[in-house]
């Protein structure tokens, strides 16, 4: 009785071992990638070596940009579809796997093309040199982590919410920084979202750039202080706002009672105090 | 000698600084003409654009035949926008100009709507002529005020940039004849409240519904203290400080602050008094450098919903944006997408706090929906769909139509060459009711050296 147990234990002990070889094995195999699984929206090296390796087997043909938007959604589910994974658009272990034994990732010369700022591809069976024309580097120059702020690893490209460029972003960040740059983070949100309230609204110009620039709207903008360089916490206030955040309570303005120099100003009624300003409809 | 020179240093001196003096103020007076012709130019355009405004519907109302009405409304549309851009560009920001920006925001929205409608299937109704009669009477007002004002401003001399100062110093008396006379022009617009403008408005004068369908009973104020440390996942030594809306709010609502002593981290959130559900909240904190997936942080969120008993929601969207994941839910009932039901969420990528919640628009139109049975089948529906576009994936939704409608939809999405694009048929009567161009990444310009 006894040695049956010891067999069982012995057999079930080799048996976990069989298992953990050929797992590990796939780890290894898998390891360029990190262990994360990799989703739509994403950015960063995983997203630049699956674009690679997608546009090696000729499933993508778009820029290898570092950043999981439409076109690679597509061509991994087109991918999934064609090596028979479950087609879901999420590059998880088996996906990644079946990627690296189907494909090359020759990750030195990816890198040092983004890092060159070149226009390139990564196609399979063709030679390294006819895949980036010689020296057009310097349109978009990537050196490293001088992007703005951006920690997407080396992805040469950014999400930007809908509707709206990151130069759009960038001048709203002016006017939430000129405007509000002493008060807290909420009060900066509120602030972008008075804004966007405003493009919304019948009574006001329709675009961002007629509501910023409106004579006398903003005191940043009559003196000037919209010129200052906004601060990081600027520009996520005003992308929190866009992305449907609004602490101000659908309001249309916003007065500090201590400044205000309309006495119209008060007449409107008002929602809440964020900070030294009050927001009114 | 000594004296000499000195009187020589200081008249050189004297003479500069006139010379100087001199160029400064001319430089300072062609920005201010400058500025001042920017002003003039928004102003006489406005009048005149009145004056077409009110001419075209004039001639709108006189139309006989659908075939020139349509174009003439299109006209009428186009002009009110400009009409609105250019009362955008003078200084009135504080003076109460509201309802006559109001009223030409409401002539383009009648005017646009009448003019894509399909005017030989559908025409105009008895009351929409009777609005735009109304709308016509209401022009003419305003255009005479206008003329008056511009009469004024080119007899005398008038200038914008007094204007301005007189808004700027706040001068009670300041007996500004433009101010005086748009606040003509504006209580004469106000004579007319609420004109009926007939169906093709429910767009504009949608009310909102101010969280109608919230259930539960009023909480207090510790119970929204509460509320909020549940929703923040706050520690217990947190200091909360609440306040209650003010009164100029359409719904009543507490904002609670929670502040941890020990890290200087805040917490806001806004929550109903109805039912003491959570508006927003926003977590202010440094996030460091990643060290989770989208897909983390995405099981993240949706632990936190289902935590916070929101049932049935569909991960729609979700994005990166430097270290942070945000991501769009939308509700879902009987497998249809109910988009008009979103919630957003924002995940910090460094350990998957849940750093920001927004429940707007999911507070405000959720609710069991009766969803009616498809009439047209999703073959049917593709036909209507531009052959060009290669279809990828379909499902029904419910969306928000032009005149802000729920409509039960075949939405497709599908790629033409490089770009993706979602496309939504009417299910009952294959209208395609919105077409939409999905976001691309956008490249990163560098400084070019």
């Amino acid at each position: 009785m006894k040695q049956l147990l010891m067999f069982t234990k012995v057999m079930l002990i080799l048996l976990l071992i069989a298992t953990a070889i050929p797992m590990a094995e796939l780890d290894k195999s898998a390891n360029a990638f990190s262990n994360q699984v990799i989703r739509q929206g994403a950015i960063g090296d995983d997203v630049i070596e699956l674009q690679a390796r997608l546009q090696y087997l000729g499933f993508y043909n778009g820029k290898i940009d570092g950043v999981f938007g439409w076109g690679t959604y597509w061509a991994l589910r087109n991918f999934q579809y064609e090596f028979g994974l479950d087609i879901d658009g999420l590059a998880g272990s088996s996906t990644k796997n079946k990627l690296v034994s189907a494909s090359n990732y020759d990750k030195q010369y990816v890198q040092n093309q983004i890092n060159q700022g070149n226009s390139f591809t990564h196609y399979g069976g063709t030679d390294l040199n006819q895949q980036a024309p010689a020296n057009n580097g310097g349109s978009n120059q990537n050196d490293g982590n001088a992007s703005s702020g951006n920690s997407g690893g080396g992805a040469t490209s950014a999400n930007v919410p809908s509707g709206f460029s990151e130069n759009d972003i960038q001048i709203m960040a002016n006017a939430v920084y000129g405007e509000a740059r002493g008060e807290p983070y909420i009060g900066q949100v509120a602030v972008a979202a008075v804004i966007l309230n405003r493009v919304e609204s019948a009574s006001f110009p329709d675009t961002v750039y007629g509501v910023i620039f409106e004579p006398r709207a903003f005191t940043a903008v009559a003196d000037g202080q919209i010129w200052l360089t906004p601060n990081e916490t600027a520009r996520e206030a005003v992308i929190d706002a866009i992305n449907g955040w609004d602490p101000s309570g659908d309001a249309l303005y916003y007065f500090n009672p201590d400044t205000a120099t309309s006495p119209w100003i008060w007449t409107r009624p008002q929602i809440k105090k964020i900070g030294q300003h009050i927001f009114c409809k | 000698m000594l004296k000499g020179i000195l009187i020589t240093v200081l008249s050189v001196g004297v003479i500069g600084t006139a010379v100087w003096g001199y160029q400064e103020h001319r430089e300072k007076n062609a920005i201010l003409i400058n500025a001042e012709n920017n002003y003039q130019r928004a102003f006489h355009e406005l009048t005149y654009e009145i004056d077409v405004l009110h001419d075209k519907i004039g001639s709108t109302l006189a139309m006989n035949s659908r075939s020139s009405l349509s174009p003439a409304l299109a006209d009428v549309w186009r002009i009110t926008s400009q009409a609105h851009s250019d009362v955008g560009q003078l200084p009135l920001s504080l003076l109460p100009f509201n309802k006559t920006e109001e009223f030409l925001a409401q002539i383009g929205e009648f005017s646009y709507q009448a003019a894509i409608r399909d005017l030989d299937k559908d025409p105009l109704t008895d009351e929409e002529y009777q609005s735009l009669q109304g709308l016509y009477k209401q022009a003419a007002d305003i255009q005479s005020e206008l003329r008056n004002v511009q009469h004024m401003v080119v007899k005398n001399d008038l200038r914008w940039m007094d204007v301005e100062t007189a808004l700027a110093t706040n001068n009670e008396a300041a007996d500004n004849t433009i101010i005086d006379g748009f606040q003509t022009v504006e209580k004469t617009v106000e004579g007319y409240d609420e004109t009926d403008l007939g169906p093709a408005f429910v767009n504009m004068q949608k009310k909102d519904e101010n969280y109608q369908y919230l259930e539960g009973k009023e909480i207090s104020k510790k119970e929204a203290v509460s509320e909020a440390k549940k929703y923040a996942q706050s520690p217990d030594d947190v200091k909360a400080t609440v306040a209650e809306n003010g009164e100029g709010s359409d719904y009543g609502f507490f904002s609670v602050s929670l502040k941890s002593p020990k890290q200087s981290v805040e917490t806001n959130l806004d929550i109903t008094k109805k039912g003491g559900y959570p508006i927003w909240l926003i977590t202010a904190r440094e996030v460091k450098q990643q060290k989770i997936s989208l897909e983390d942080a995405h099981q993240s969120a949706v632990k936190f919903l289902k935590d916070n008993e929101f049932e049935d929601l569909d991960l729609f969207e979700s994005v990166q944006y430097d270290q942070m994941g945000v991501f769009t839910f939308v509700s879902k009932q009987d497998d249809v997408r109910i988009y008009p039901d979103s919630i957003k969420m924002k995940v910090a990528l460094d350990n998957g706090q849940i750093l920001g919640f927004s429940a707007e628009d999911y507070l405000k139109s959720h609710h069991k929906r009766d969803i009616p049975q498809a009439k047209l089948s999703k073959e049917e529906a593709r036909t209507k769909i531009n052959s060009q576009l290669k279809i990828m994936d379909d499902r029904l939704a419910i969306i928000l139509n032009d005149s802000n409608e729920e409509v039960l939809c075949y939405e497709f999405t599908g790629t033409l060459g490089e770009d993706t694009y979602r496309i939504y048929i009417n299910s009952e009567n294959g209208r395609e009711e919105k077409v939409e161009k999905l976001q691309n990444a956008e490249p990163i310009y560098e400084d070019v050296v």
